[in-house]
């Protein structure tokens, strides 16, 4: 009986404290609530961006002053030869560091070389003219690349390994994870590719959808990673499906580039359609992988920019109604979010496997497109 | 675009590849070939122990189906040897007696042609006897009537007067 009473007045003591908070807010309200807006914006975009350093929360103390829990990472630079020195040094983008008589700066999450006060020249349309020198730093991105892809290879080791030791079936998180390869290979790989050729594809699908998906569920943990939404990172995967899907392709796939009719057509016929038809055939080798990188950074990142302006709500509306409905709707767009972090992962590793399966179809096999309908 | 653009940031893309490639590589070799492998094998192995058990079942009922044949066959066997049995049997009486049979006629046939020798011998020797005792007879007689000259006389007459009747 004294249990849940004691809750209940906790609960109450809970809600009533929100009141006193904003009732000793200090500044005045409509003000207030510009700079607010303003400050969620500044941070979704801040979170949006590759870090240099490796941030889990951040508070500002009674007298203004920013104290940031996380830790450094190396910055590794190439202007006249190697830069390494630790992001601490940037002091969160408030100082300018100094490395072999080199100024550094951080602006927007950006390096940009500088003189020794920081000075950031800005172009029309607001973007800083200084040089940029290249950028090889171990990022938050970067980190989080690492840790998932040990995850991986330690989950998927095990479950490689517990086969062997529980004579040909899988053990503990092996039980959760076999059937999603088993899924990738029969209905992704082999559907899309055929049993002929899917097996050199294997690796890459399976390590390109458990990629994704892993980051994309990091992605959505408060440690504030967006990695699979930063477009060098999808335009580094979609690189790496034109490569293979170009360099694997066969006659029939370079035919069908370069010589879509065949003989359905005499020659004086086709030169005129293939006026058009070729380019379109050879801009269609780059839109695929660029669909593919465009699609994940925008899904993945509006997810983020969605679900980080709902919690923003809260700030923002700071009363009874906003604050719950703030949270209820936040929590709906996370569960969608979850979903939408396999399905992103489906989506590139099964068009991934369909410009494979592209690539590597035969004359003789008939239409690829029609054969799965 | 602009966004995107300056967004951009080349080292991580570097980092990627890299990182991505090398994750392939390494999973290809601890993780994704052991495990396809793995699920291959065992996947085979349900196969073929299915075909195996398709097969032991197939066999289970070939066998059923040859003993029950070689049932029937042993029966049938049974029934033709017994049938043969009494042919023989019937066939080694039938014969047996037309072979006793034969030999008895041919005992009889010869016991009476020995009867028939016999008889002829003794009849001949009756005849040969007859015959001598006939001419002793004969003799006598004729010693007895030619005692006398008329009496001689009187025969050659006699005979002579056969002789001019014939």
């Amino acid at each position: 009986m004294q249990n849940p009473f004691l809750k209940r007045i906790l609960l109450v003591v809970a809600l009533f404290w929100g009141i006193g908070a904003f009732a000793t807010e200090k500044r005045p309200a409509g003000e207030d609530k510009e700079d607010l807006k303003t400050e969620i914006k500044e941070y979704i975009n801040h979170h949006l961006q590759d870090s240099h350093d490796f941030n889990f929360f951040s508070t500002t103390d009674d007298n203004g002053v920013a104290h940031h829990y996380g830790f450094p990472l190396p910055v590794i630079l190439w202007d006249n030869g190697l830069q390494v020195f630790s992001s601490s040094k940037f002091h969160h983008g408030e100082e300018v560091a100094e490395v072999n008589g080199n100024y550094y700066k951080l602006f927007h999450s950006k390096i940009y070389k500088t003189d020794a006060q920081g000075t950031i020249e800005f172009d029309e349309s607001h973007y800083p003219t200084n040089v940029r020198p290249l950028d090889f730093s171990i990022t938050k991105s970067v980190v989080m690349m690492l840790i998932t892809g040990l995850l991986m290879l330690l989950l998927f080791r095990s479950l490689a390994k517990s086969y062997k030791e529980n004579q040909g079936i899988a053990t503990g998180a092996g039980r959760f994870f076999e059937p999603i390869v088993l899924y990738i290979r029969d209905d992704i790989a082999i559907a899309n590719i055929g049993e002929k050729h899917y097996k050199r594809y294997m690796s890459f699908l399976l390590t390109i959808f458990f990629f994704i998906w892993f980051l994309n569920m990091f992605g959505q943990t408060p440690l504030g990673v967006n990695v699979t939404g930063n477009i060098a990172v999808t335009s580094a995967l979609a690189i790496i499906v034109f490569f293979i899907t170009n360099f694997t392709g066969n006659k029939t796939y370079w035919k069908h580039i370069f010589d879509p009719l065949g003989d359905g057509m005499p020659w004086y016929g086709k030169l005129i359609i293939y006026a058009i038809l070729v380019p379109i055939e050879i801009l269609g080798l780059f839109i695929k992988p660029f669909a593919l990188l465009i699609r994940l950074y925008a899904n993945m990142t509006a997810g983020h920019v969605v679900l980080m302006s709902l919690i923003g709500l809260i700030f923002i509306f700071k009363s009874w109604v906003g604050g719950p409905l703030s949270f209820g709707l936040s929590f709906a767009i996370s569960l969608i979010e979850l979903l939408v972090a396999l399905l992103q992962a489906y989506i590139f590793t099964m068009l991934a496997a369909l410009y494979f399966g592209f690539a590597t179809h035969e004359e003789h096999e008939g239409d690829p497109e029609l054969e799965h309908l | 675009m602009d966004k995107l653009v300056n967004d951009f940031s080349a080292g991580l893309f570097f980092w990627q590849i890299i990182l991505f490639v090398l994750l392939i590589l390494l999973l290809k070799k601890y993780a994704w070939g052991p495990i396809l492998n793995a699920v291959n094998d065992r996947e085979e192995g349900i196969k073929d122990a299915l075909a195996a058990a398709e097969n032991a079942k197939k066999e289970m009922q070939n066998v059923t189906a040859d003993s029950e044949r070689l049932l029937k066959e042993a029966r049938a066997e049974r029934e033709t040897m017994l049938k043969e049995a009494r042919e023989i049997k019937d066939k080694i009486v039938a014969d047996a007696k037309e072979l006793s049979k034969a030999e008895g006629d041919k005992m009889i046939a010869q016991a009476q042609a020995a009867i028939e020798g016999e008889k002829k011998a003794a009849i001949a020797d009756i005849k040969d006897q007859v015959a001598s005792l006939s001419l002793e007879i004969a003799e006598k007689i004729i010693k007895g009537q030619l005692s006398a000259k008329d009496k001689q006389l009187k025969l050659v007459e006699e005979m002579l007067g056969d002789i001019k009747l014939n």
